[in-house]
């Protein structure tokens, strides 16, 4: 699978951070009602076929982009920035939580 | 009829001629007491203790492909029960318990093989968490051993002991844990659910959820209408869409994880052994082939195949582990649909329309909860109560925050 940055154009799937469904870019007003925040942070449409996510380019310029893309054939049909230049220092750092080793090592 | 070791030799001396389809193949009734969706290991259990626990036999499961077509025909096949939070630990210890006695229970030779799992660590503080996690097990009334590197070469002589990115500091030996055949799990429980008088119903796709009044009435499906009062959606990665049906959102991503199997070899790899920091777990099949995966491609997927970086990742983890699989040739990999919820533990529970029920959200590891998955589900559909074993399993539990994080990764669905 290879995802289009905007800015670097085609590379490969390796070089980007997957984050989520792009409804993570969505959030909800710091007084919205607890029901906003948890379609927020965990209920999905979780569509078979065209969807929308956020993924970081990590081994390239950093930026976060909205991938729209097919869930069932992995074509990749377009990517656009998620913020103009002077927002992707920032927001990058504070939304970008890494999976960590599974130190557990419980296999499956 | 029923297998037994006398059977196997008459039917040898006979030409085998004498074996019998081993389900019915009925046409769908006009109406159920009970239809599941998914004819997957979750559902079909569910089917088998609705009639075997609760008497219920009035049962249907339509299955939109054939019986064990989806991730219980796809897995690694690891059963175990060392599982640390409670709420968990008595749903997995449970469920061990089950496929100890399942193949007496159903008839059935599941092969089911405790040769043990043996999860390596490679640091002081992995080694404190693992005897932590040990000492649940035991607590529980589960079986766990802390070995320490010479323990573990003990067992498994062909590690490289050696590499230095993560050395083998010792391992956490849970030896009743192991591994089932996996479609014979289906194929056994489907058995046994038909015997009761169950309807399994192939090639039949639910595309509706009817619903009057807030209480379930029934379902549509490619092969017409069928009324129900009480309805089970168990779909594993297809959740969030046959949920949709109902008008419901789920907290599941749906993402692959792939596996791999090599050419049949003499036996080599004795144990099932896990190896978390490189991502890698392997087992022997008794037909020989070299069983293993690792982690998911991280993105949503309905493709049922991967990506090659994985692909990657997981032969050089292999390699790293134990150089000598380098001369093993692979023959095959593959793809299944996880349904994985942002903490990575399941859900069992009632939903908001009267009579439908959800049981999903078993991410990669689902196929060891497949009897004890049935079990609850049953229970909550013939009683309208969760079981005490399910009862953390709760479906508001993200909007209420008493999550079941086993691995501590935050509740959040890439991180798991
Ligand atoms: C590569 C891989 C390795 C794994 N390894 C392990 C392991 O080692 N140990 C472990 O414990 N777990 C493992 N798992 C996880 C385990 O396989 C799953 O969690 C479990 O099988 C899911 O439950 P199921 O068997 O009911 O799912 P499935 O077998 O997928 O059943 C769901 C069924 O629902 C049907 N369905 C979907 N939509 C509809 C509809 N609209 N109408 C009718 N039917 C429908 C599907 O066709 C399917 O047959 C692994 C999974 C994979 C993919
Ligand atoms: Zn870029």
């Amino acid at each position: 699978m290879r995802i289009t940055c905007p800015l670097c154009g085609s590379r490969d799937r390796r070089e980007f951070h997957y984050y989520g469904g792009a409804v993570y870019a969505e959030r909800p007003a710091a007084d919205a009602p607890p029901e906003a925040w948890d379609g927020y942070l965990h209920l999905r449409d979780n569509p078979a076929g065209e969807t929308r996510d956020l993924w970081y380019h990590e081994l390239g310029c950093s930026a976060w982009i909205e991938v729209t893309r097919n869930t069932v054939t992995h074509a990749v049909l377009s990517a656009r920035l998620l913020a103009g230049p002077e927002r992707q220092g920032r927001s990058a750092r504070s939304i970008l939580t890494k999976k960590k080793p599974n130190s557990g090592g419980k296999g499956r | 009829m029923h297998y037994s070791g006398l059977k196997v030799i008459t039917e040898g001396l006979f030409g085998n001629k004498g074996w019998k389809p081993v389900w019915r193949n009925p046409a769908p009734k006009a109406q159920y007491d009970a239809v599941i969706i998914g004819g997957g290991g979750h559902g079909l259990s569910t089917a088998y203790y609705l009639a075997r626990n609760h008497g219920l036999t009035n049962v249907a499961v339509l299955e939109k492909g054939y019986l064990g077509g989806g991730n219980v025909g796809r897995n690694t096949t690891i059963v175990r029960a060392n599982y640390f939070l409670p709420g968990n630990q008595e749903f997995y210890s449970h469920s061990l318990k089950l496929w100890e006695g399942l193949e007496a229970d159903l008839n059935y030779n599941v092969m089911h093989s405790q040769r043990g799992l043996i999860n390596l660590f490679h640091s002081d503080a992995q080694r404190d968490a693992f005897a932590r996690r040990g000492n649940a097990m035991i607590s529980q009334g589960d079986d766990a051993e802390l070995l320490d590197r010479e323990g573990v070469r003990r067992y498994l002589p062909y590690l490289d002991f050696e590499q230095a990115r993560f050395p083998i500091h010792g391992g956490l030996l849970h030896r009743r844990g192991g591994t089932a055949r996996h479609d014979a799990v289906a194929w056994g429980y489907a058995r046994a659910a038909d015997r009761r008088g169950v309807d399994l119903i192939q090639n039949c796709e639910v595309t509706g959820i009817d619903i009057e009044n807030g209480k379930v009435t029934g379902v549509q499906t490619t092969r017409g209408a069928i009324r129900a009062a009480k309805v089970g959606m168990i779909v594993a990665g297809r959740s969030g869409q046959v949920a949709a049906m109902a008008g419901m959102r789920l907290p599941v991503e749906s993402h692959v994880l792939q596996a791999f199997v090599t050419e049949g070899l003499k036996p080599v790899i004795d144990h099932v052994v896990s190896f978390g920091m490189g991502h890698f777990y392997i087992s022997q099949s008794d037909k020989g082939g070299l069983v293993f995966g690792g982690d998911l491609d991280f993105y949503a997927s309905y493709a049922q195949r991967g990506n090659l970086p994985m692909v990657e990742h997981v032969m050089e983890a292999g390699m790293t582990l134990m150089p000598m699989i380098g001369k093993a040739r692979v023959l095959r990999s593959w793809g299944g649909i996880m349904d994985m919820t942002p903490d990575g533990s399941p859900i069992i529970d009632r939903t908001h329309v009267e009579g439908l029920y959800l049981d999903c959200g078993w991410n990669y590891g689902g196929f060891k909860a497949v009897p004890a998955s049935g079990w609850c589900m049953a229970h909550l559909m013939a009683t309208d109560q969760s079981h005490d074993f399910a009862r953390r399993f709760r479906l508001d539990r993200f909007a209420t925050g008493d999550l079941l994080d086993e691995e501590g990764t935050g509740s959040q669905h890439n991180l798991h």
